[in-house]
Order: structure tokens, then C-alpha cells, then sequence
């Protein structure tokens, strides 16, 4: 046995976005034990139910997340929409979709480059912000703002795409998936990328559904857990399956993840294609919520968790978020067990953390 | 539009998502039952209202969607075992609960001792301070 020692990793680190510590406990170099602690930037946003009515905290809530607001604010709206029993227009349900897959995309591909960036690549790592961008782009053309969208209501949505925005969509989405293609290539054949994620931070399928793991981390290591298959939003009328690996390795979770881009772009040309021609974009809400819901969406990172009790008062007695790197925390101290010191940096970018949305 | 159009929303996210209380003493019982039955933990979480706590496990189902939700409702003073020994998903849950809501929880696998979040305000979604003053002026 080798001698053991206690290596700190994190809050500040150069592959971490956002900061998680870790305390490593390590034999040789070898990682024997991966303590966390979090807590470094909770806001404590839950707690503001207390003093925002439930409208204002779709804003709120929005706010948990900056790569997946939309997507945060539409699971608030729908599970306050399931205890006043509105139905939201069915364009409002595929508007939804289409912003929830922009969202994705650009998380996606930021995750990429993040990825790209903790190996070395620079230049992939360029590639994959320099498509980002083209999301973005099509996040302000329809939104008006690049990140936080704020066009949820409860009811529906505050905006329309109309058809030339529609057009300029699938146009870029195009050009996009071309780009993809190249860059594809270097993330599924060059020798450094596989090196350096091939048969690393392995995870089986027991383990991830031991552990309660979510989205392309648990679908990377052969979970076909996917939450759009519950068909909320208008994912009942798009035609997808969800994308998995057998591999249970650090590339088969980039795999997983380059797939689904492919995938969000078909998404978004059929719920282009299935608009419906009545422009209605909600369903106007009188009085308070009075019960209780738990709604699930799949966000980029995962399954997000949202519960709400209200009590007929404009102000919530309760709202939770579980956001999917919370659950993913689990597997990720499993996975570090037995790895190299000098892979955890990557292996902890692999969930694709979000310490914000964790914390809230 | 004028009038609030009231139509059912979707049935499918409605009937897969259902809650079943549960006293204090059934859930280790109940939460072994729906691990072995195959189901796994999604998440559990903590809400303070009418002065009691009101917990909520939640079990899925992945391949079905499925998800079940064990309600435990306990009064603040009220301890409850954890569920960690035979669900280690459950740590970062419970250990939240405690630390957030107050909530006393007994023989967590890996206790964090209220360090998860690093705040410094005691139980800040729990029992409101007034609320506890009164309590300790009652004795």
C-alpha cells in the first residue's frame, strides 16, 4: 500500500467553470476517495417564494441557470400550469420544444469546447464557440436576448416565430449541421481525443442507476432514460428515440452528447414543420394556485426535478429545483474512485457540471 | 382573448407523477420495497408548512417514466431515520434537508454536519425564528 494523502481540488481550478471542491484522497496517484463540498455560491433562491408571487418567480427561476434558463423557466410554468389545470395553445407547446432544443444545443456545444479546452485542443475547442455562436445568434433573432430568454408565461409564451424567422431557423440550423460534421470527425477518430477519453472514468449501468444518475451521463453508460419521452411541451408530436452508449467511458459520453445535436436539429424541424396556423401563444390565467405538482423535464444535463405547493395565495408555500448535476454529484465521486490524479479534471467536466443550478 | 379557457393539460405527465403518504415508521420498509422492485431514487426534498415538515422521496421508473413519491409528514421535533444505508443516492438529499429545512435525521451514511451549503444562517427554510422563540419561551 501506498502512501495515502488528502490532495484539495477546487473551488478554483483551471477546467472548472464554476467552483466545486473536492477533497482527494489519493495513494500514490491514484484516487482512492473523492469527498465534495458545494456551498460556494447558493443564493438561496428557493427561499425567495416567501416574498415573490408566482408569477415573478418564473423570473426567478429562470435565473437558477444561465446555460439552461429557458429550460428552468418552462418546468416552473408547467408545473404551475398543472395545478390551475391550464392548457397551454398548442403553438405556445412547440415554440417550447423549439427553445428548449436551441438551449440544448448551445449547452451542448459549450460543453464541448469546455471539454475540448481540458484536453489540450484549443483549436476544437475554438470550432465548438465559434458554432455556439450561430445558437446564439438564433437565441437573440427569436428572444431578443442571447441567454436568459424570459418569454415563459404561465399559460404559454410571450412570443412568436414567425415565418421568416422560421426560414433564417432551419437555414442556420443547416449550416450548423454541416460544421458539425467536420468537427465530428476530430472528436470520433483523432488519436489525443480518443487517448485521452477512451476507457476513462468508467461508470456502469448498475452503477448509475444505483446511484440515481441522469441525462448523457446516464444515457453514455446505456440508461435510455430520457425525460422528453414524458411528453411534455409538444415532444408528442416529434418522432425521436433517445441516444445511448454501451461504452460507459468519458467518450462515449462525448458520443452521446455530439448525437444529440444531430437530434435536437431534427427535433426543431419537426416542430417547425407542425406549427399550427392559429397563432395563439397562451392561455390567460385568473386567480391563484391552490395543490401541489412534481414535474420532471430533461434538461441538457439531464433530468430537473421542479415541485411546487401552493396554498391559493398569490406567494408559493414551496418550490424546489433539483437541477441534474445534483444527482450526478453521486456518480461522479464513484467514478473518480480508482482513476489517475491527473484525468479527475476532466472526468469532473464529463457530468457537464453546473454548480449554479446545483446550488441555487 | 377575454375568458380563461380551462382544458385538462397533459394527461400523460399527470398520471405518471403520484404521491402516497406514508407514516414516519413505513418508509425504510417502503423505500426498500421500491428498490427492490426496481425502481430508482430520483431525489428527495423537504417543505415547512401548516407548522409540520412534509418530506418527499421520489422513486422512478426509467424505462416507464414512472415516478412515485412517499410522503412522510413529521412534526419539527420529530426525528426520522435515513434512508442512505440502503439508498446512497439519498446522501446529498438528506444531508440538504438537514441543513436547509432543520430537519432531524438520524444515522445519515456520510453526515456532512451542515457543511454542504456552507451557510452561515441556521435551517433558513425551516421552522421561522419567531416561531422557534415562542416554542423555547414555552419551555
Amino acid at each position: 500500500m501506498g502512501k495515502r494523502s488528502v490532495i484539495p481540488f477546487g473551488p478554483q481550478h483551471p477546467v472548472l467553470p464554476e467552483p466545486i471542491h473536492l477533497d482527494l484522497v489519493v495513494e500514490d496517484e491514484r484516487v482512492i476517495e473523492a469527498i465534495p463540498s458545494i456551498g460556494f455560491i447558493h443564493r438561496g433562491l428557493e427561499g425567495l417564494v416567501k416574498k415573490k408571487d408566482y408569477n415573478t418567480m418564473t423570473y426567478i427561476v429562470e435565473r437558477t441557470c444561465g446555460i439552461c434558463s429557458f429550460q428552468h423557466g418552462m418546468g416552473y410554468c408547467e408545473t404551475i400550469e398543472h395545478i390551475m389545470d391550464v392548457e397551454v395553445p398548442d403553438r405556445a407547446k412547440l415554440l417550447r420544444t423549439i427553445w428548449a432544443e436551441l438551449n440544448r444545443m448551445h449547452s451542448h456545444l459549450l460543453w464541448l469546447g469546455l471539454l475540448a479546452d481540458a484536453f489540450g485542443f484549443e483549436n476544437l475547442f475554438y470550432q465548438c464557440w465559434r458554432i455556439r455562436e450561430k445558437v446564439l445568434d438564433l437565441h437573440e433573432l427569436t428572444a431578443g436576448a442571447r441567454l436568459i430568454f424570459s418569454v415563459n408565461t404561465i399559460g404559454g409564451v410571450k412570443r412568436d416565430i414567425d415565418e421568416d424567422k422560421q426560414r433564417t431557423i432551419l437555414e442556420t440550423l443547416s449550416e450548423v449541421e454541416k460544421e458539425l460534421k467536420v468537427i465530428e470527425k476530430t472528436f470520433f477518430y483523432d488519436y489525443t481525443v480518443e487517448s485521452r477519453l477512451k476507457g476513462v472514468g468508467i461508470l456502469s449501468k448498475e452503477k448509475v442507476h444505483e446511484l440515481g444518475c441522469v441525462g448523457p451521463f446516464a444515457r453514455a453508460s446505456g440508461l435510455a432514460v430520457d425525460l422528453r419521452k414524458l411528453e411534455y411541451a409538444g415532444y408528442s408530436k416529434i418522432d425521436f428515440e433517445p441516444i445511448t452508449s454501451n461504452d460507459c467511458d468519458s467518450y462515449a459520453r462525448c458520443y452521446v452528447r455530439l448525437k444529440e445535436l444531430y437530434q435536437s436539429i431534427d427535433i426543431i424541424r419537426q416542430a417547425i414543420a407542425k406549427l399550427p396556423a392559429d397563432k395563439t401563444l397562451s392561455t390567460p390565467v385568473k386567480g391563484n394556485p391552490n395543490g401541489e405538482f412534481i414535474m420532471r423535464v430533461e434538461q441538457p444535463r439531464g433530468e430537473a426535478f421542479y415541485y411546487a405547493k401552493a396554498n391559493g395565495t398569490p406567494y408559493l408555500d414551496r418550490i424546489r429545483v433539483r437541477t441534474p448535476t445534483f444527482a450526478n454529484i453521486a456518480g461522479l465521486c464513484e467514478m473518480l474512485k480508482n482513476t489517475e490524479l491527473a484525468d479527475v479534471g476532466l472526468l469532473v467536466l464529463t457530468i457537464d457540471p453546473c454548480i449554479s443550478c446545483t446550488e441555487r | 382573448m377575454d375568458e380563461t379557457v380551462e382544458l385538462k393539460t397533459n394527461d400523460k405527465v399527470r398520471q405518471l407523477s403520484k404521491i402516497e403518504e406514508i407514516p414516519a415508521s413505513d418508509l425504510l420498509e417502503r423505500c426498500l420495497e421500491l428498490k427492490r422492485e426496481g425502481l430508482r431514487f430520483s431525489q428527495a426534498c423537504a417543505a415547512y408548512y401548516e407548522d409540520k415538515f412534509h418530506l418527499t422521496y421520489t422513486f422512478s421508473n426509467y424505462e416507464t417514466l414512472e415516478a412515485l413519491s412517499l410522503r412522510v409528514v413529521i412534526s419539527p421535533e420529530e426525528e426520522i431515520h435515513s434512508i442512505t444505508e440502503f439508498i446512497p443516492a439519498a446522501l446529498f438529499y438528506e444531508n440538504e434537508m438537514k441543513e436547509i429545512f432543520g430537519v432531524k435525521i438520524k444515522l445519515i451514511t456520510n453526515d456532512l454536519d451542515n457543511k454542504l451549503y456552507r451557510i452561515n444562517v441556521e435551517a433558513p427554510l425551516g421552522v421561522p425564528q419567531e416561531e422557534k422563540k415562542e416554542e423555547e419561551n414555552n419551555g
